[in-house]
């Protein structure tokens, strides 16, 4: 049975209170989500009971430090629904995954004159590495524009795949517009064309059952830290056959199956992509954020979510001289809902609302791409997760209602009439 | 860190830096451009182009484009009003005081500053304070010649 008021007081936090006793209202969780408690308990008792360095030690310790990590690969790769444990790689962050495959995909799969396509809709994250790599290489990057309706345009990125296009690199989810790209139909289209296709789930899976097998992309990465976790933890779920294919990331301890005055042989997957010591302490906290969230329940959370931006939503419609991003359809784009006005700047809206508690993001999202797409310098947003209350996006409204009449003062009428006129 | 007192949203948005953001100084183009530079804030999008026509060591204008928040368009359309008419150098010295202020450091000096002595509220939202001095720092590289800046 889920019942958000007995799931927040698994969150320490969540009884904070902001400037002068206001209840924090965190309305931020596409940047970073809360952690419960477990979880940090987690972090304090693996250093109070097990701190040691893993994969080396033949003490008590490391072997027990040793079995707690890899027992979260094991639970990732059942989360994730992939092939098996040699398909989970541990890096710091999302980006650090899709940079290591930006860099290890160069020389085994990229050639010069070859192509990779993103979309208008990506973060920096996915973009900037590809750009890294057509720093060293003469490749072309196109982008899969979005409809007006802010969704992929389809028909566009099946013209746009070529022959020569040998990476597709995709959000899930964006983290701007909350559309959720169906993956499984641009598989098709890569799988048909021989092109890699890698898929940015850093805004999807801490939201939805995702199965990485069904989806049938080769490559998928996500973060910890969104998903209840610790900071610091990456994941890379990548396909054997081309994990087995590609060379190293950094070279060091653990990534090594023998080192000689001449040079080196690789270790098996997947510690061929894990050199020196890892986030012990923070893999293992995953786990335990792995364990809670699976407790809480998927489709639980994805419900749960999707009622709140429905209602958030409603609310919303008072406010008729906003922009609001997005697809249209709640179900299209459960979670984040990114909105901004002409006369009132993002950064004001979120200085204001925050003397209120309400904690959301202003500025570009780290799409700035998107954002010249958009026509706008920076946009607000406000992003939930499963411990959002309806009574959160009250507070969050009334806060915005405050914004909007104190910012323009005398000239807020003016200014709710003079967009109406315009229309 | 936890349970400071509210700082008042009346100290950051003084009416008169409403009234700037509101209509803006310095946004005419100039006859002929000296100096220019441009200047972003990475963090938040904030854009500003900053033109500078002189004669002699002295501002006759300011053009001054670009997108940004209140306080940094405020912020910039202040600085149109202050410095047209001054000597470079004195300008230079009204910037440095506005930056003293903003990181604590006058030292007691008094520097008739005019209305920029609005912008001193926004130090109790020390996430803003970059927001007020983009203009200025843009100013000063425009000075130096450096076509691009990015304040952190």
């Amino acid at each position: 049975m889920f019942d958000v008021n007995k799931i927040r007081k698994d969150f320490k936090i969540l009884e904070r209170k902001i400037w002068d006793n206001k209840p924090l209202v965190y309305l931020d969780n596409a940047a970073t989500t809360q952690k419960p408690n477990v979880v940090i308990n987690s972090l304090v008792s693996y250093y109070e009971n097990y701190n040691a360095n893993i994969h080396r030690g033949v003490h008590k310790l490391a072997e027990e430090a040793t079995t707690l990590y890899e027992d979260v690969r094991q639970k990732i790769k059942d989360f994730i629904d992939a092939n098996s444990t040699a398909e989970i790689i541990f890096t710091r962050n999302t980006t650090e995954s899709i940079n290591l495959l930006a860099y290890c995909l160069d020389d085994s799969i990229i050639k010069d004159g070859d192509e990779i396509l993103l979309t208008e809709m990506e973060h920096h994250s996915n973009i900037v590495p590809w750009y890294l790599l057509r720093d060293r290489r003469n490749i072309t990057i196109k982008f899969t524009p979005i409809t007006d309706n802010h969704e992929l345009d389809y028909n566009t990125l099946e013209k746009l795949i070529t022959k020569k296009t040998k990476i597709v690199s995709i959000t899930h989810k964006s983290n701007v517009l909350g559309t959720v790209n169906d993956i499984q139909r641009i598989a098709k289209i890569t799988k048909a064309n021989n092109s890699i296709l890698i898929v940015d789930a850093a805004q999807s899976a801490p939201h939805m059952k995702i199965s990485f097998q069904d989806l049938g992309c080769d490559f998928l990465a996500f973060s910890s830290h969104k998903m209840c976790g610790p900071t610091g933890v990456g994941i890379l779920v990548g396909k054997k056959e081309l994990l087995e294919k590609m060379p190293p990331f950094l070279g060091g301890g653990e990534m090594i199956r023998k080192v000689t005055f001449d040079g080196f042989t690789t270790n098996d997957l997947p510690w061929k992509y894990e050199a020196g010591t890892p986030n012990i302490a923070d893999v293992i906290a995953f786990g335990t954020a792995i364990d809670y969230i699976e407790k809480i329940g998927l489709e639980n959370i994805y419900q749960h979510e999707l009622k709140l931006t429905e209602y958030a939503f409603k609310k919303l419609k008072q406010f008729d001289f906003l922009h609001i991003y997005g697809p249209k359809e709640i179900t299209k784009r459960a979670g984040i809902i990114t909105f901004s006005n002409p006369v009132v700047h993002p950064h004001d809206i979120a200085t204001i609302i925050d003397q209120d508690g309400v904690a959301i993001r202003a500025g570009h999202h780290c799409a700035q791409p998107l954002m010249k797409k958009l026509s706008v310098s920076a946009t607000a947003r406000a992003s939930f997760y499963f411990y959002n209350t309806p009574e959160e996006v009250d507070i969050f409204i009334n806060a915005l209602n405050k914004a909007f009449d104190y910012f323009a003062v005398g000239a807020c009428k003016e200014l709710k009439q003079g967009v109406k006129s315009k229309k | 860190m936890q349970n400071q007192s509210l700082p008042q949203l009346d100290d950051l948005y003084k009416e008169i830096i409403l009234e700037h953001y509101r209509k803006p100084h310095g946004r005419e183009p100039l006859e002929k451009i000296d100096y220019q530079a441009e200047g972003m804030n990475p963090l938040c999008g904030d854009e500003v182009k900053l033109c500078l026509q002189l004669q002699d060591e002295q501002i006759i204008k300011v053009h001054l484009e670009g997108h940004g928040c209140s306080i940094s368009v405020a912020s910039g359309s202040m600085l149109a009003q202050m410095l047209e008419g001054k000597t470079v150098t004195e300008a230079q010295e009204i910037t440095k005081h506005l930056k003293d202020i903003m990181h604590d450091r006058t030292n007691g000096k008094v520097v008739d500053i005019g209305d920029l002595e609005a912008l001193e509220g926004v130090k109790k939202f020390p996430v803003r304070i970059k927001c007020a001095l983009l203009p200025w720092t843009t100013f000063e590289e425009a000075l130096v010649g450096h076509n691009h800046v990015e304040v952190s």
